[in-house]
């Protein structure tokens, strides 16, 4: 029996008197790759602020790696999406890379040799070594998600949460982005959450669509169905194609 | 020469102590967008310098224990509230410069002229002041050097730092009262209008020719240093108010090397 480190139970949370999420069950296991996508709007990034004890449910109870979330989250490693990131912010490669490490630091706040190898290497396994002086907005998307996902990796994680990783990047780095993933996938768990169905490719194994309440899918396939439910546009949906052709994977 | 007398050796020295916490402070306003709740947080010190002068307290110490308490106020109301942060941070603005002129009308016998405490006066800056101005330099200084790679964390992605545990809430306010004590160090130099001007042209200037905060600091400091010598050193020649010159200098010179800037990088 694999290990959870995930458990929403009935939880639900409201923005005022709007309710975001309603009832929310899910569990996560060790090295799970799961795939959430819903529709913008849909309360994908209200459910990773809750997992992350950003925001406290209205309703319901969480449990990260079996502690309340302020306290499980330093086996998380969160990669933000990087479209939110400030480019003109004066800092560099290395610097975002080490402040991965900061709760790590003495009282002087300052990094040690440790945490200097650690970032030297997970610049290493990101393939951006050579940019390590490069002030962020200098980078290319997909240069600075890299950038984040090493952040992230420098916090040693159990669980790697990554919000909307792969708009606006090009296919074939979306494809070297998923096999690495898949790579990835052997060591820690992942969670990938998106609005974009062609996003979620066949190396997800599991599958759970989120607008308001949450469907978890298991390794099944997904009926078109739950698609028109979701996004409320069946047309767009089959015109993409794509998550038909990926889902069916899931079948073998 | 004018340079002999003591007034315009404590004016110098005054500037370049208000240079410093700015270039330091300064540049944190400018990259983590804090110029609005800075505007609050140096009107509402104004308060401060009301209370101060009807309790018959210095108030330039009673401007600093006002304003890093409602700096903090600022800084919870900022974070806890969900929506229309700007409407309460424009509320405690106006409250805490009505609360001051209030206070300041309260008050028995002579009451100092306003427009230095609002536009500074660079020659009323005694030997007192510039020992206050002096301590909270080495306060700022202290807390920006011990806790520098927290404020980079936190300045740079405060969501992210809050999932690694850096104590956010603890660090904006510290942050913020870091500005309120720079708001001091200025209200005699500028005035708490002006302040809002230094605490971001020689950070924006800096930011102009570096790309780590690091060096944005140090170059901002120097900047400040040098803005604060033209300004002080025109108002002195031409006979014109301290604050409005340097802030003038400033603001010429910030906006003539942005517009270079532009061009050089256009062609």
């Amino acid at each position: 029996m694999k290990k959870e480190i995930i458990r929403l139970e009935n939880v639900s949370f409201d923005y005022g008197d709007h309710r975001v999420l309603e009832d929310i069950n899910l569990n996560v296991f060790d090295k799970d790759f799961l795939g959430i996508i819903g529709p913008n709007g849909g309360g994908k990034s209200t459910l990773l602020k809750l997992i992350l004890g950003l925001l406290k449910p209205t309703e319901g109870n969480i449990l990260l790696f079996d502690k309340p979330p302020n306290e499980g989250r330093k086996y998380v490693g969160y990669v933000p999406q990087y479209t939110l990131v400030d480019r003109n912010f004066p800092i560099n490669v290395e610097e975002v890379i080490l402040s991965g490490r900061i709760s790590h630091t003495d009282f002087l706040r300052r990094y040690s040799k440790n945490d200097r190898i650690i970032s030297d290497k997970v610049m290493d396994i990101m393939g951006i070594s050579n940019l390590r002086k490069i002030q962020i907005g200098k980078l290319s998307g997909g240069q600075l998600q890299r950038v984040l996902i090493a952040r992230a990796l420098s916090t040693d994680p159990k669980l790697l949460l990554l919000d909307e990783p792969t708009s606006n990047i090009d296919v074939q780095a979306e494809t070297d982005f998923y096999d690495f993933l898949q790579e990835l996938s052997e060591k820690m768990a992942i969670i990938l959450v998106t609005h974009d169905t062609g996003a979620i490719s066949s190396q997800v194994k599991t599958i759970a669509c989120i607008n308001k309440t949450l469907h978890y899918h298991g390794e099944k396939n997904i009926p078109p169905k739950v698609f028109e439910k979701l996004y409320g546009c069946p047309i767009e949906l089959i015109g993409h194609g794509i998550p038909h052709r990926v889902l069916k994977e899931h079948d073998d | 020469m004018v340079f002999e007398y003591a007034f315009f050796q404590n004016s110098l020295m005054a500037g370049v102590l208000a240079a410093v916490a700015c270039g330091i402070i300064g540049s944190y306003v400018v990259v983590k967008r804090l110029v609005f709740i800075s505007g609050g947080i140096s009107h509402a010190a104004f308060g401060g310098i009301g209370l101060g002068l009807f309790l018959g307290f210095n108030p330039l110490l009673m401007a600093v224990i006002f304003s890093v308490f409602s700096s903090s106020i600022l800084g919870i109301i900022s974070k806890k509230a969900y929506q229309r942060e700007d409407t309460l941070i424009g509320a405690m603005w106006a409250i805490g410069m009505a609360f001051g002129i209030f206070m300041i009308y309260q008050t028995p016998g002579y009451v100092p002229d306003l427009s230095s405490y609002l536009f500074g006066n660079i020659l009323t800056v005694s030997r007192s002041d510039i020992l206050i101005m002096f301590s909270l330099n080495i306060i700022i200084g202290i807390i920006v050097f011990t806790r520098y790679n927290e404020f980079l964390a936190f300045s740079f992605d405060e969501e992210f730092s809050e999932v690694t545990n850096v104590p956010v809430m603890k660090t904006y306010i510290i942050l913020l009262s870091l500005v309120a004590l720079t708001v001091v160090v200025l209200v005699s130099v500028v005035g708490i209008i002006l302040a809002m001007a230094l605490l971001t042209l020689p950070a924006a200037t800096a930011s102009l020719f570096t790309n780590t905060l690091k060096k944005m600091i140090a170059i901002s400091l120097i900047i400040g240093v040098i803005y604060m010598i033209l300004g002080i050193g025109l108002s002195f020649l031409l006979d014109q108010p301290s604050g409005a010159t340097i802030v003038l200098v400033s603001g010429v010179t910030y906006l003539s090397l942005l517009g270079i800037k532009s061009l050089i990088t256009k062609s």
